[in-house]
């Protein structure tokens, strides 16, 4: 077999696990929904549709020769150097794709939060930093596959970044902050133990994948995996109009995201569905209203609807209930019966 | 088609497409079988294939690459090194005692199976290098021990050598020069849509695996074809790799056992080809526990067969009761409960350790956790070097060393080596020894199951690992080997079934056994009887009473000899003087759970636990 640069199965490929493909289009429409964590069987393309997500972005503006990727139009989000030399300069920009940074597992932490130049040190005797991975993700995707079986201290490390979005280092002689604000992105098989709880925070969505069981589903998948695998580039060209389609779509959510029409009444029944469902905080419904109008956008209606809430609560809510650990396989459940009660029995869905 | 012949079939597929086909897990004690089956594989690899042995243990750093340290200041500048998973590239790699893979490292090896490469950054170096290999796992488990699930779930198989004769003599069936041209043959195999239907159709009428497990069943086939000189999969090479890929994985037995092959859901257009003989599988499914496929199956055969029995006819208001119990037990078990026994065991363990020789319960040093400093010594065994410090403690000493003018090299000597020192917290496993004869009334055991429920979550917050043991009629199973996953474990206990006779001995020896196995790995056990102690079924599952409780007094002496932290709770309506002999016995903390009243029995846990 080659190793050449390898083409991503392409996203629209996937067969069914629509849930899933809805919560990582939705967190690609609005970044500050928080990420999108994938539990369940394995085998069931939970790594193909993230590497897959990353093929699709429209690529982003940055400041050229920048190590973090700034946003040139972001002022105020700026690193240092780059603020430093906005004093003297204007500063270039240029298209770069959107980075999806791959955690590795067995990544020692140095390479994650970045550490002195060694070959720098090595050769010159110059104490200079070199960025890890959380700075490569910075206004991207940090994908972690397995997450659940992430060391302990490296898990740490993601919470206090995930929520602050900077980074800072202090070691080695070395003090330097940078901004690291990424979508994260979490995959595992429950299985394999579970996740701990302020991790868990920090994914805005949360979904849930089974093995499809049903034939024509499972040929599918089989079918396309194989074709893909014999003539990967030629599977990737069968695909483009679709994929290409899809990405169109998700640059206009974008656009239009803003302009969204949010009804008092559809604030009031996300306010009511989480209050029903006893979830921590606010931070549960500020998840549900942004996914709801990430859908809206998306979907190109003019307003958030109910339908929109109804649609994407289950993995808005579904890992936020109050701890009761014991009752993680049902929690599906007791959202959607929180659904039926208080957003009514499904209706047709108005755009 | 024997067994041996399909063994040595398997190492013809697997040399012909190592990277492809994922591996093969051997499962078997050390057994001439396993060398042949070894030997014939390496005959059947090309000269130039490379081939490299790891044991289950082996470092991050070996088996992905990481700095190589010589080289790197021998030429001022990183070097990396490569792991033994980019040396083998194009190859196979054999994992020693597979059963011992942590789900660490067997997560490392499920990436670099998945993606063909290996990528990471260790050390100050990025790591990527092509690693197309093939996996052979060397698993000599006993009983619940085995290699991790996700990992067999990217092998195409799964061969149980276990059951050869001696004397079975296993030779290739083919000639290398065979397997070159299949070789050759295999990127233009084609595999009609009618045959890829079917090997769907039959991997979900087995339950067998994953999606991914069926894509290895139609790589397999498509390998067979060519093997056989053909550029088109046919039906008999479907019937080859279901036999061989699916069967061992089946979770939904083929019910007419013997001869006749059960019918898959949707007959596909080639006639159905489940396993015409299902293969060592019969009574028992061999031993990779089938991943979970659907919504419903349970999570190891055994559930079934336990669900099977007498569980079937749930009652609404059995339901509801147990609900209703569960909020009362709730109030019974107090949160830190199993900590503070756990630390009284702790005592104990470290105590015990500096005479035994054991693992205590603390590690103070291992390869992973957190980082707790950094201490002068050399990287050896599972020290890593810590690069930066090692440079710091070597720098002052540049000038007198001789560094200066053009020379700008850093001089370390030995000394200078520091190694990163990490705290690992012991994992703890928590067995659960439910009692759920037909003295533990249904009330009795649903309130057993609330306050192992309860337990449970009490594990959970500082996960922990549980094993649930049940025991009623002759004797006690494992109903859930050692996991962290709350819902596997929920699973299995409201698959409980109740009644039948107390074989309290059996269940004393069960717990006593598991507690050792994780004794050895080097956890820290504590055992929970949840039983009444009415002990009326002797060791060898004969009735009586009296030998009985002659069976359990003594197992319990046992059990107190393994220095386990144990803790007895009595769910009989009124504490009675044969547990607490019992509990005292065993040396465990004993707690009476009286029932009906929420209030009193929070006093008493309180009180029990405050002492």
């Amino acid at each position: 077999m080659t190793m050449l640069a390898r083409p991503v199965f392409p996203f629209s490929a996937i067969v069914a696990q629509d849930e899933m493909k809805l919560a990582m289009i939705c967190s690609a429409v609005d970044p500050t929904i928080g990420g999108v964590l994938v539990f369940g069987d394995r085998g069931t393309g939970k790594s193909t549709a993230v590497r897959a997500l990353a093929a699709l972005l429209p690529p982003m503006h940055a400041v050229v020769g920048c190590r973090y990727g700034c946003d040139p139009a972001a002022r105020e989000a700026l690193c240092e150097e780059c603020q430093t030399r906005a004093k003297s300069e204007t500063l270039k920009d240029r298209l770069v794709p959107v980075p999806v940074v791959d955690m590795p597992l067995g990544v020692t932490e140095d390479r994650v939060v970045g550490a002195l130049d060694l070959e720098r040190a090595l050769s010159q005797g110059v104490k200079a930093f070199e960025p890890g991975l959380l700075a490569r993700a910075n206004r991207g995707f940090l994908y972690i596959d397995e997450v659940n079986l992430l060391e302990d201290h490296l898990v740490d490390l993601l919470i206090d970044v995930a929520a602050s979005g900077e980074n800072v280092v202090e070691r080695e002689g070395l003090s330097v902050r940078h901004p690291a604000r990424f979508v994260l992105i979490g995959s595992g098989n429950p299985e394999e133990g579970e996740l701990r709880p302020q991790l868990l925070d920090r994914f805005g969505l949360s979904v849930e994948v089974k093995t499809p069981t049903e034939l024509q589903a499972r040929v599918d998948v089989i079918k396309r995996r194989d074709e893909f695998e014999r003539d990967k580039s030629a599977f990737v060209a069968k695909w483009k109009k679709q994929d290409d389609a899809l990405r169109r779509k998700i640059v206009a959510g974008r656009k239009r995201l803003a302009e969204i029409e949010l009804p008092d009444a559809v604030l009031e029944q996300a306010a009511k569905l989480c209050m029903q469902l006893g979830t921590d905080g606010l931070r549960a419904e500020l998840t549900l209203i942004r996914a709801a109008r990430a859908l809206a956008s998306y979907e190109q209606a003019a307003a958030v609807s109910v339908a929109h809430l109804r649609r994407v609560a289950p993995p808005a809510l579904r890992h936020r209930l109050r701890r009761d650990p014991l009752d993680e396989s049902g929690s599906t459940v007791r959202v959607e019966r929180a659904i039926a009660e208080v957003l009514g029995a499904a209706e047709v869905q108005g755009a | 088609m024997s067994a041996e012949s399909d063994a040595a079939l398997i190492v013809s597929l697997f040399a012909i497409d190592p990277g492809g086909l994922g591996g093969v897990c051997l499962r078997s004690p050390v057994h001439p079988a396993r060398d042949q089956w070894l030997q014939a594989l390496r005959a059947s690899l090309s000269e130039a294939t490379p081939l490299r042995k790891v044991p289950a243990s082996i470092p991050d750093g070996r088996l992905l690459g990481g700095l190589d340290l010589v080289a790197t200041l021998k030429a001022n500048r990183p070097i990396a090194a490569r792991g033994v998973l980019a040396e083998a590239h194009g190859g196979v790699v054999i994992v020693t005692m597979a059963e011992r893979l942590t789900a660490q490292t067997a997560a490392r090896l499920n990436a670099v199976l998945d993606a063909g490469e290996v990528v990471t950054g260790r050390e100050g170096v990025t790591i990527r290098n092509p690693a197309s290999v093939g996996l052979v796992l060397l698993d000599e488990g006993e009983a619940e021990e085995r290699a991790p699930i996700a990992l067999l779930d990217r092998l195409a198989f799964l061969l149980d050598l276990g059951i050869f004769s001696m004397h079975a003599l296993l030779t290739p069936e083919h000639e290398t020069a065979d397997l070159d041209a299949a070789r050759q043959r295999l990127p233009d195999v084609q595999i009609p849509e009618a045959i890829l239907r079917a090997l769907c159709a039959t991997a979900i009428a087995l339950g067998a695996g994953s999606p991914r497990v069926t894509l290895l069943t139609a790589r397999v086939a498509r390998v067979a074809a060519a093997l056989d000189g053909r550029l088109e999969v046919g039906e008999d090479d479907a019937v080859l790799a279901a036999r061989l890929v699916l069967a061992p994985r089946a979770t939904i037995a083929p019910r007419p056992p013997a001869d006749a092959p059960p019918e898959p859901a949707q007959p596909p257009e080639p006639p159905a080809e489940p396993p015409t003989e299902p293969p060592p599988s019969e009574a028992a499914p061999p031993e990779p526990p089938p991943p979970l496929s659907a919504n419903e199956p349970p999570a190891d055969p055994q559930d079934q067969v336990e669900l099977d029995d007498e569980d079937q006819p749930p009652q609404v208001d059995a339901q509801m009761l147990a609900d209703v119990i569960l909020a009362a037990a709730q109030a019974a078990i107090p949160a830190g409960l199993l900590a503070r026994i756990r630390s009284d065991a702790a005592q104990r363990a470290t105590a015990r350790a500096s005479s035994a020789g054991r693992t205590g319960a603390l590690r103070k040093s291992g390869a992973r956790g957190r980082p707790s400093g950094v201490s002068a010594g050399p990287p050896q065994g599972s020290a890593r070097l810590n690069l930066i410090e090692t440079l710091r403690a070597a720098a002052p000493w540049q000038r007198l060393r001789g560094r200066g003018g053009a020379d700008q090299r850093v001089r370390v000597s030995p000394d200078d080596f520091r190694v990163t020192r990490y705290q690992q917290r012991a994992q703890t496993l928590t067995i659960f020894a439910v009692d759920a004869s037909g003295s533990s009334a249904l009330n009795r055991l649903a309130e057993a199951k609330g306050a192992v429920e309860l337990l449970l979550a009490d594990c959970y917050v500082r996960r922990d690992q549980v094993a649930v043991i049940a025991f009623r009629g002759k004797g006690a199973d494992l109903l859930l080997p050692p996991t962290r996953s709350l819902v596997r474990a929920k699973r299995s206990l409201a698959g409980l079934p109740g009644g039948g006779g107390t074989p309290l001995a059996a269940a004393i020896d069960a717990a006593g056994a598991l507690a050792s196995l994780s004794l050895r790995r080097g956890e820290t056990p504590t055992i929970i009887f949840l039983t009444d102690g009415r002990a009326n079924v002797a060791r060898d599952g004969a009735p009586g009473r009296e030998r009985g409780q002659a069976n359990a007094l003594q197992a319990a002496r046992i059990l107190s000899a393994a220095g386990v932290a144990t803790l007895f709770v009595d769910t009989s309506p009124r504490p009675s003087d044969l547990a607490r002999e019992l509990a005292a016995v065993m040396r465990a903390q004993y707690l009476p759970l009286p029932f009906a009243n929420a209030r009193a029995l929070s006093t008493i846990v309180k009180a029990a636990t405050v002492s």
